[in-house]
């Protein structure tokens, strides 16, 4: 159906929709997050694509009135059972949101929040999981003389890769990043790019954006959406290049969004 | 006025741009417009107006303080807060008076801090709109509007009475509970409610469950908040007469209590007593304003406390 699809796929959705109340955001999506890929979402504002990608790990719980249909399985199973263990599901499947959000106490206590609450009491333990997460996020040389420092005391681009760290604590196998560089500079926004490529060896990684070029420097994989549809699927070289849709086309070469 | 001024300002601007332009001039003209204007009568008025009535406020407050200062600090010593009363409280300390207080204060705060931060908790986190939201936030509003009186009168009947506790510190400290419950809920509520929520989501999003997420992430950053929610109400709760006459305040103790189960000598009870009820009104006047002063250090000290609290809180967390 769509060039690349393979087995490894981690996420399947089929004719997934949400809605709002009667306002229905997403519609009939059928989508496949391969595992070890980036995979980007690009769309006007309002396309629903943030809403997708709260969905696939039920953030959208939050939020009253707000229902799925279809299919949406993470390795098989269906995300929005009653019966699904979300609290797993989210450790499972980590997110970065928008604004950088660490916590006030200190950048050590920020990541090792999730092993914390999860039971793991060992400071030697929890020292492991801080250090590995922070050189994994690329943050380890900025901040290991200040781990006692609060959260919110370091720059823009640290704090969002500080929550990225605070992420990577809990061994997710896939990381959503909804617009994750939208707050930042260029300079931080590069670094959060360069960190997302080098993660894909350990997490699958999905990326909703509005910066076109972003989503071409990053992606393996690129969904865009519009109306709440998604239009096209595909290899982000080829999407780019040669859009199948006229939609599409007019979107990524800048004639609409 | 207004329409006079609003016509007359194009005018000017039209002339003076014209002019700016004229000669030459860069943009920064028009900034220099709005310095030009003329005083604004308005807005003079309005500061002055503003201004005398604030400063108002602080001096009948001033006022009050340095009268009840001036009359009480005569007495003020390390025995009058040390000692007991003799001689039918005409002399000595008021000791088991100031004791009687703080253990009014601290039972009853024991008391209604769980319960309100619990019902903060519900009404912030957990409850749906629907009718239970409407009835405990009903009930809430309502219980805020009662004359402390009232309370005094359901303590007596509930608690006193009812529940045969008599004239304890035990009874008093409930209905001192119940009274401030609504200020207790309504100010830990605000503070859960400011907590942001990217915390919550960050948190959720790390794989903890929500009670976790309220009692590790939500609580610790609200706990400035409700602590100076709590100071105040104990500021409040150390300063009422009405809801202790009946149902804990005792007129003479020899002591401090031995058990919740006894009544209690209360400073706010005790100025009451000696300036209607007892036998030497003239002679115990300086003990009534020492009293006072006593009452009004302990309930100050408490707010300065709580507006302390609240600034390092500003300080120290800046989302």
């Amino acid at each position: 159906m769509v060039e690349g699809m393979q087995n490894n796929d981690v996420i399947k959705t089929k004719d997934f929709s949400i809605f709002y109340g009667d306002f229905n955001a997403v519609k009939d999506v059928t989508l496949n997050i391969e595992a070890h890929k980036v995979t980007a979402m690009i769309g006007p504002s309002g396309c629903g694509k943030t809403t997708l990608l709260r969905s696939l790990n039920r953030m959208n719980d939050l939020i009253v009135n707000c229902r799925t249909e279809g299919e949406a399985l993470f390795h098989g199973v269906d995300i929005n059972a009653n019966d699904t263990d979300v609290i797993e599901l989210r450790r499972r499947i980590g997110m970065v949101f928008q604004k950088p959000n660490p916590f006030s106490n200190s950048i050590y206590e920020n990541v090792a929040y999730g092993p914390k609450v999860r039971g793991t009491k060992k400071k030697s333990e929890l020292d492991e999981i801080v250090y590995h997460a922070l050189v994994r996020a690329a943050l380890w040389d900025e901040v290991k003389d200040k781990l006692n420092e609060s959260g919110l005391s370091i720059s823009g681009g640290q704090m969002q890769r500080l929550c990225i760290a605070r992420s990577l604590a809990q061994q997710p196998e896939v990381l959503l990043f909804d617009e994750p560089t939208s707050a930042l500079d260029p300079i931080a926004t590069a670094k959060i790019e360069e960190l997302i490529v080098s993660l894909k060896k350990t997490v699958t990684i999905v990326i909703v954006t509005h910066n076109m070029q972003q989503a071409a420097r990053i992606s393996d994989y690129t969904a865009f959406m519009y109306l709440g549809e998604m239009v096209e699927f595909g290899i982000t070289d080829r999407l780019f290049v040669h859009p199948e849709h006229k939609l599409t086309e007019e979107y990524i070469t800048g004639r609409f969004g | 006025m207004t329409e006079a001024k609003n016509t007359s300002i194009p005018i000017e601007m039209e002339h003076d741009l014209s002019r700016g332009l004229a000669a030459g001039a860069t943009p920064s003209i028009p900034f220099e417009l709005v310095h030009k204007k003329k005083f604004n009568l308005r807005e003079g008025f309005s500061l002055t107006l503003v201004r005398t009535l604030g400063l108002t406020g602080a001096i009948i407050l001033m006022v009050i303080l340095a009268f009840v200062v001036y009359r009480g600090v005569q007495v003020l010593s390390w025995e009058f807060i040390t000692q007991s009363p003799i001689e039918s409280m005409t002399k000595g300390g008021i000791f088991p008076v100031i004791m009687g207080t703080v253990f009014l204060t601290l039972i009853s705060m024991m008391i209604v801090v769980p319960v309100g931060v619990a019902t903060a908790i519900f009404l912030a986190e957990y409850s749906k709109p629907g009718f239970t939201l409407n009835a405990v936030n009903m009930s809430i509003y309502t219980l805020a509007g009662v004359p402390s009186v009232v309370y005094g009168l359901f303590g007596l009947s509930v608690f006193v009475v009812t529940f045969n506790f008599g004239m304890s510190l035990l009874a008093g400290s409930i209905t001192l509970a119940i009274m401030i419950l609504p200020y207790i809920i309504s100010t830990s509520e605000e503070a859960i409610k400011a907590v942001p929520y990217s915390f919550r989501e960050a948190s959720l999003a790390c794989g903890t469950t929500k009670w976790q997420t309220i009692r590790k992430i939500v609580l610790p950053t609200a706990l400035p908040g409700i602590l100076t929610g709590g100071i105040l109400g104990t500021a409040k709760v150390s300063g009422e007469t009405a809801p202790i006459m009946f149902t804990a305040a005792a007129f003479f103790t020899p002591g401090i209590p031995r058990s919740v189960f006894e009544p209690v000598m209360a400073l706010p009870y005790h100025i009451y007593v000696l300036a209607t009820a007892g036998t030497h009104i003239e002679k115990t006047r300086p003990i009534q304003y020492g009293t006072a002063l006593t009452l009004i250090i302990l309930v100050l000290g408490m707010n300065l406390l709580g507006i302390i609290l609240r600034r390092r809180q500003r300080l120290k967390k800046a989302w």
